[in-house]
């Protein structure tokens, strides 16, 4: 028994260094067996034990298996590059359009400024970021799959039984599309404003200096970061793909224009700017429109929106059976 | 060791597991033997911590699995074969899995190796056949060199090159001291890969026994005999115990009570020349069955309420 019970140098275990090495030469003399024969692999089956020392499971560890995990699966890079393209392509489609139309940025404060819409928005930097609210259901899209495909084929389990304290598995996976989101869209983003300006011409682009500019810039990239984080706790709430990509795209464009028209007017008036998306137009457009928070207030209750959900998805987590 | 202690699940109102209790050693490979919906499943998830016992204690070399600081290292599991995701390749998905507690690289080459998937380590997994997907699986299971090794159904797709290669497998395992525990539905598979069996039924521990001692069981319970002379013959051998039936072919014998070397002997003796002498054994399914029968009967007549969970809620719960 105590051979079976080598826990190598865990700290739980008291056993002598020697003992331990008795263990491994005992398993090491072995014979082979006569079935190796039966197939030419077979032999590595007694390949020399590994150092058990270094095998614990560390958050940095389970990080860097959820980023092989999400670079390793084609259309997931795919989709996180087409996020990319879109918000690029748009924009520079929407400055396109727009750049016979649009007022000079003096005037940004005109109705509907604070909205995304190529075709509405007159705010420069508005137009060259036109493609968010396509990019913003891509990556929330990406954010569901990453966990509600693990529960979909079992490969949660899998994942589970390698860290058996499950929570490192979902901060790895929030760590690792956050980070990589981050990094992506802030660069699409920055990309699609200076495409976007340049096809608006000096006339009537906006530079990125201007007040407001670079928050709404850097902010659109960091609330598409959010809303693959939003997905990722979606996904693992509700553990089932087509219900949390439902979710996500009626709290996303659904739920923002529905509550309007249900709600009686100075209702809406007041739980409109706190909806996620909402709040994300509050620091991601240069003025946010008189019926939007300000722009920290909106970043603010974005914010809170993930943590919430992160935190119940965590807990949520630890509880059920996989 | 695995050491199951007073286990039992409930999903809402189906008990899935019923005051299960058993161990399972180091050095043998022990089948974990069932109908489907046994809750054989259920038990294995339970050891690897991913349902939590409604009540009763699982502990694995001594500890809560999920105490486990290096949990590849000393338990290594095959639960589903198909659950990777199918865009990732086999060698991918291990490296994924060895990233998670430090597992070098070339110990996923070795592993790749060692299932022969070699050829095949750049291929979508989702492009596998079962028996390839199960190699993988096993691959995962013994990536960490675990000191246990839990494999559910992992035989179910192989092809016969494939079950040699894990009996060879499994063997080696277990002559390696390791805690070798292996389940299937079907008792020809497991009898050919285990040497001792844990048998449940809805929930509840049949018995625990060698397969050699289920085999003797179902050997040699009756002797077939043929014969010009059916009626001397049978004169011949009746005594005490001997039971003697004749079938539908006239010249036909079948006697219990007595083996086929005293019955050759008494005909010879007799003179009569035999045409047939066969000892006719029970198949081991019908030993198997003839236990599970008496033993989940009874307990289900003292407790009518005890839902038994059905084929498909356990593949439901499988695939949620």
């Amino acid at each position: 028994m105590s051979i079976v019970d080598e826990t190598g140098s865990a700290p739980q275990t008291t056993r002598s260094p020697q003992s331990n090495r008795s263990a491994q030469s005992t398993r090491s003399a072995q014979p082979t067996p006569a079935t190796t024969a039966m197939h030419p692999a077979a032999p590595g089956a007694s390949a020399e034990r590994l150092d058990a020392s270094g095998l614990k499971v560390t958050l940095g560890r389970v990080i860097e298996s959820e980023w092989i995990k999400v670079r390793t699966v084609r259309s997931w890079v795919v989709m996180i590059l087409a996020a990319a393209a879109v918000v690029i392509a748009m924009g520079a489609l929407a400055a396109a359009v727009a750049s016979g139309a649009v007022s000079t940025p003096a005037a940004p404060g005109a109705a509907g400024s604070g909205g995304r819409n190529p075709f509405g928005a007159t705010d420069p930097t508005a137009i060259s970021l036109a493609g968010v609210n396509l990019a913003q259901l891509i990556v929330g899209v990406l954010g569901v799959l990453i966990v509600s495909n693990e529960y979909a084929n079992g490969s949660i389990r899998n994942w589970f039984g390698a860290v058996p304290r499950r929570l490192p598995v979902f901060w790895g996976k929030v760590i690792v599309l956050a980070g990589s989101l981050a990094v992506v869209m802030v660069l699409a983003t920055l990309a699609a404003f200076l495409v976007g300006q340049a096809i608006l011409g000096d006339a009537k682009s906006t530079p990125l200096a201007a007040d407001g500019v670079l928050r709404a810039v850097l902010g659109s990239g960091l609330y598409l970061a959010g809303i693959g984080v939003f997905g990722i706790a979606l996904g693992s709430l509700l553990r089932n793909t087509a219900g949390a990509i439902a979710v996500v795209v009626a709290s996303l464009l659904i739920i923002p224009n529905l509550i309007g028209l249900v709600l009686p007017d100075d209702w809406s008036d007041k739980v409109t700017p706190y909806l996620p998306s909402t709040a994300g137009q509050a620091f991601t457009s240069v003025n946010p429109a008189d019926t939007l928070l300000g722009s920290a207030a909106g970043a603010m209750v974005f914010a809170a929106w993930l943590v919430v959900l992160v935190a119940a998805a965590a807990v949520l987590l630890r509880r059920r059976d996989a | 060791m695995i050491v199951i202690d007073h286990v039992s699940k409930r999903y809402g109102s189906q008990l899935a597991v019923d005051d299960l209790s058993f161990e399972v050693n180091p050095g043998v490979v022990t089948g974990f033997l069932g109908p489907n919906g046994a809750g054989k499943s259920t038990t294995m998830r339970m050891i690897i911590g991913l349902d939590r016992p409604t009540s009763g204690r699982i502990t694995v070399n001594g500890r809560r699995y999920e105490n486990l600081s290096a949990p590849l290292h000393e338990v290594g599991a095959l639960l589903e074969a198909k659950a990777v995701h199918p865009g990732r390749s086999a060698r991918d998905h291990l490296l994924a899995v060895a990233a998670t507690t430090g597992i070098p690289r070339r110990r996923v080459d070795e592993t790749l190796d060692l299932v022969g998937l070699t050829s095949v380590a750049g291929r979508r997994a989702g492009a596998f056949s079962l028996g390839m997907s199960q190699r993988l699986g096993i691959a995962g299971a013994l990536l960490g060199d675990p000191e246990i090794v839990i494999l559910d159904e992992p035989v179910n797709g192989l092809d016969p090159e494939g079950i040699l290669w894990i009996r060879g497998l499994l063997a080696e395992l277990a002559a390696q001291r390791r805690t070798v525990f292996v389940s299937s539905h079907l008792i020809t598979e497991i009898s050919s890969v285990a040497e001792h069996l844990v048998i449940i039924g809805r929930g509840k521990l049949i018995a625990q026994l060698p397969v050699a001692q289920l085999a003797a069981g179902a050997a040699g319970r009756s002797v077939v005999l043929r014969s010009s002379q059916p009626g001397l013959l049978a004169d011949s051998i009746r005594g005490a115990g001997v039971e003697i039936r004749t079938g539908a072919d006239p010249e036909q014998l079948e006697v219990t009570g007595l083996d086929a070397r005293a019955i050759g002997q008494r005909a010879a003796d007799a003179g009569i020349v035999l045409f047939e002498l066969t000892p006719k054994t029970v198949s081991l399914e019908q030993a198997f069955m003839d236990l599970t029968r008496d033993a989940v009967d009874f307990p289900a007549h003292l407790q009518p309420a005890v839902l038994t969970p059905t084929d498909t809620d356990q593949d439901d719960r499988s695939a949620a």
